[in-house]
């Protein structure tokens, strides 16, 4: 998987500026997407292209509950988060609801990798590779859950008495 | 095992559980509200057209539904959402349904403890974050979003990796003029929005024996903003006392083992403590009210699942009895038992007699929904949890998060101000 990144260089971007308050009664995925990162910056909307991957730092996702902000980013053509970690419903609701990847990185990544690099996740060797760089980093090992549900495409494909 | 682990052992048909383990849990009860409804409906759309039925519910009696967030409705989307949720409960014979306009209903958080909803040893769900709350009677109370709480409401169970515990020791008595919100936001402020992230935050130690049932549910309210996956108390007769009295029968308790084991333990002496806020923007952000920054409130907002608890208007009402306020002072009880005990004891026209304007319960302004939201550049005291950019308002309003003594205080001078400071 492939994509170009929009870094927001800072921690604990908060479901409230992911999709601010004011919008939880919207349920219309496409609308919901025209407010995505509202809060923090008005411009992601107009700059976002299918595809892309977002990379911020520590506790990203923090906050509410609201499956309103995976379902925004994603319906704005975002398909993976880097982050240094996640907040955790964030990280759960990404998953169960198949919207996007969560992908924790380390330091050197997020150092390494700028505003508008093109880098591909290849998920299967936990490697997130810079391709306009050059440079190759790990990434975080999914938990063995947490990979067979990405894998099924979401909470309601995972068959957890198959195992 | 400890008591969550205990709890996820016996809810997982296990005989034992460690951290990290993965298991399936039946769910107990499980809650939605006026935004995470709407959300499962619009799910169970998606999961009709792939031919997954969404005929019936696993059981309807464990589920119960919350009119909180928009309420009452502001404009037409909310409106219709209150009808979606209506016809949804109609449709699938849920009879828990607290509606607004008819009789008890309040924030889903609240009705949890008022209407005795929940049970020690529970393992309970619901569709919003501050379902940590909950934990404060005993019970695994964890916060999901709408695509986990659809999954619950048809198959009755759901994923969880058992959490590590942290234990706070709380040793000692709260001061006249500390709260469990000042004790929480402290320990939000030494371990940071992540410091409790994945894992339980236990609450237990004389000073919490010697707590109120509702300065636990505070403490494990704000669990959510340390980002712990729940929060929790041991259930003792107090939450015996506590639920009975609403109406709750054959209430048992579920303790952890003497010789349970804890990843981390933190202690705590409320001797010590003084009154605490949560500076803009964020709720680890935290000094002692005697340091705070000198700044001219316009508001003072006492409301939430968090601050406006029947505990917290009585401590409010400590502070307004025979005063006025100086800035505009809303007070949204969280339910409407909490309304209708605080008029019987007078505890209203204190508020009305100070110049406070008492709504109706309401998630309301505390995450920028409505009734009472923030302008550009206006500041606010508020018994709520959170303060990130925007989240009461506009962009570049500000919060302090503060207890409902210090948030009465502050209306009454028009500045942060400590409770023993008050002339």
């Amino acid at each position: 998987m492939k994509g170009n990144i929009i870094k927001y260089a800072q921690d604990n971007i908060d479901t409230d500026v992911i999709i601010p308050g004011q919008y939880l009664k919207v349920h219309d995925y496409a609308e919901l997407a025209t407010h995505a990162m509202e809060g923090l910056d008005p411009d992601f909307h107009s700059k976002v292209k299918e595809g892309d991957f977002i990379l911020s730092g520590r506790n990203f996702g923090c906050g509410s509950s609201r499956e309103h902000a995976p379902i925004a980013l994603s319906y704005s053509g975002i398909k993976a988060v880097l982050a240094l970690s996640f907040a955790r419903i964030f990280y759960r609701n990404a998953v169960d609801g198949a919207f996007l990847l969560p992908i924790e990185i380390d330091q050197d990544a997020y150092d390494g990798i700028a505003e508008g690099d093109e880098i591909e996740i290849n998920v299967s060797v936990n490697e997130v590779k810079n391709i306009t760089k050059n440079q190759a980093y790990k990434m975080k090992p999914f938990s063995e859950i947490i990979g067979k549900i990405i894998t099924a495409g979401g909470l309601f494909k995972y068959k957890p008495d198959q195992d | 095992m400890n008591i969550v682990e205990k709890i996820l052992a016996r809810a997982s048909g296990k005989s034992s559980v460690s951290p990290d383990d993965v298991v399936f849990a039946n769910v107990d009860k499980v809650m939605l509200h006026d935004v995470s409804g709407p959300g499962v409906i619009k799910v169970f759309d998606k999961l009709k057209n792939q031919g997954i039925s969404v005929d019936k519910l696993w059981d309807p009696s464990k589920v119960w539904v919350a009119e909180d967030h928009f309420v009452p409705s502001a404009e037409k989307v909310s409106a219709e959402n209150i009808v979606k949720l209506s016809n949804f409960t109609k449709k699938y014979g849920i009879e828990k349904h607290f509606k607004y306009g008819m009789g008890q209903y309040g924030i889903c958080h609240t009705l949890s403890h008022e209407e005795a909803l929940v049970m020690p040893g529970d393992v309970y769900v619901g569709g919003d974050s501050h379902t940590n709350t909950t934990g404060a009677l005993g019970a695994f109370a964890c916060g999901l979003g709408h695509t986990d709480v659809a999954y619950v409401l048809l198959n009755g169970n759901i994923w969880f990796k058992v959490p590590e515990t942290y234990y706070f020791k709380i040793n000692g008595k709260l001061p006249d003029h500390v709260m469990a919100k000042d004790l929480i936001l402290k320990i939000i402020g030494d371990m940071g929005t992540d410091g409790g992230a994945y894992r339980t935050m236990q609450f237990g130690g004389s000073g919490v024996d010697d707590m109120s049932v509702e300065s636990r549910l505070t403490l494990c309210n704000m669990t959510t903003e340390a980002g712990a996956k729940n929060g929790i108390a041991e259930p003792d007769q107090k939450v015996i006392d506590y639920l009975s009295s609403r109406g709750a029968t054959n209430v048992n308790l579920v303790n952890g083992d003497d010789d349970a084991e804890y990843a981390k333990i933190f202690e705590y002496e409320l001797s010590e403590m003084e009154p605490i806020i949560a500076k803009p923007f964020s709720p680890a952000n935290t000094t002692v009210v005697r340091e705070a920054p000198s700044v001219e409130l316009d508001k003072s907002y006492i409301g939430s699942c968090t601050g406006a608890k029947y505990e917290d208007l009585e401590a409010v009402a400590r502070i307004l009895k025979g005063r006025k306020v100086k800035i505009r002072t809303e007070i949204l009880p969280a339910a409407i038992s909490i309304y209708q005990r605080a008029m019987e004891n007078g505890l209203l026209k204190i508020f009305l007699d100070a110049g406070v304007t008492v709504g109706p319960p309401t998630c309301g302004a505390c995450c920028g929904a409505h009734m009472g939201v923030l302008a550009k550049d206006e500041i606010c005291i508020s018994t709520t949890n959170r303060n990130f950019p925007g989240r009461m308002g506009h962009i570049e309003s500000q919060t302090y998060l503060s207890s409902p003594l210090v948030a009465a205080a502050s209306a009454v001078t028009g500045k942060i101000t400590d409770p023993r400071d008050l002339k």
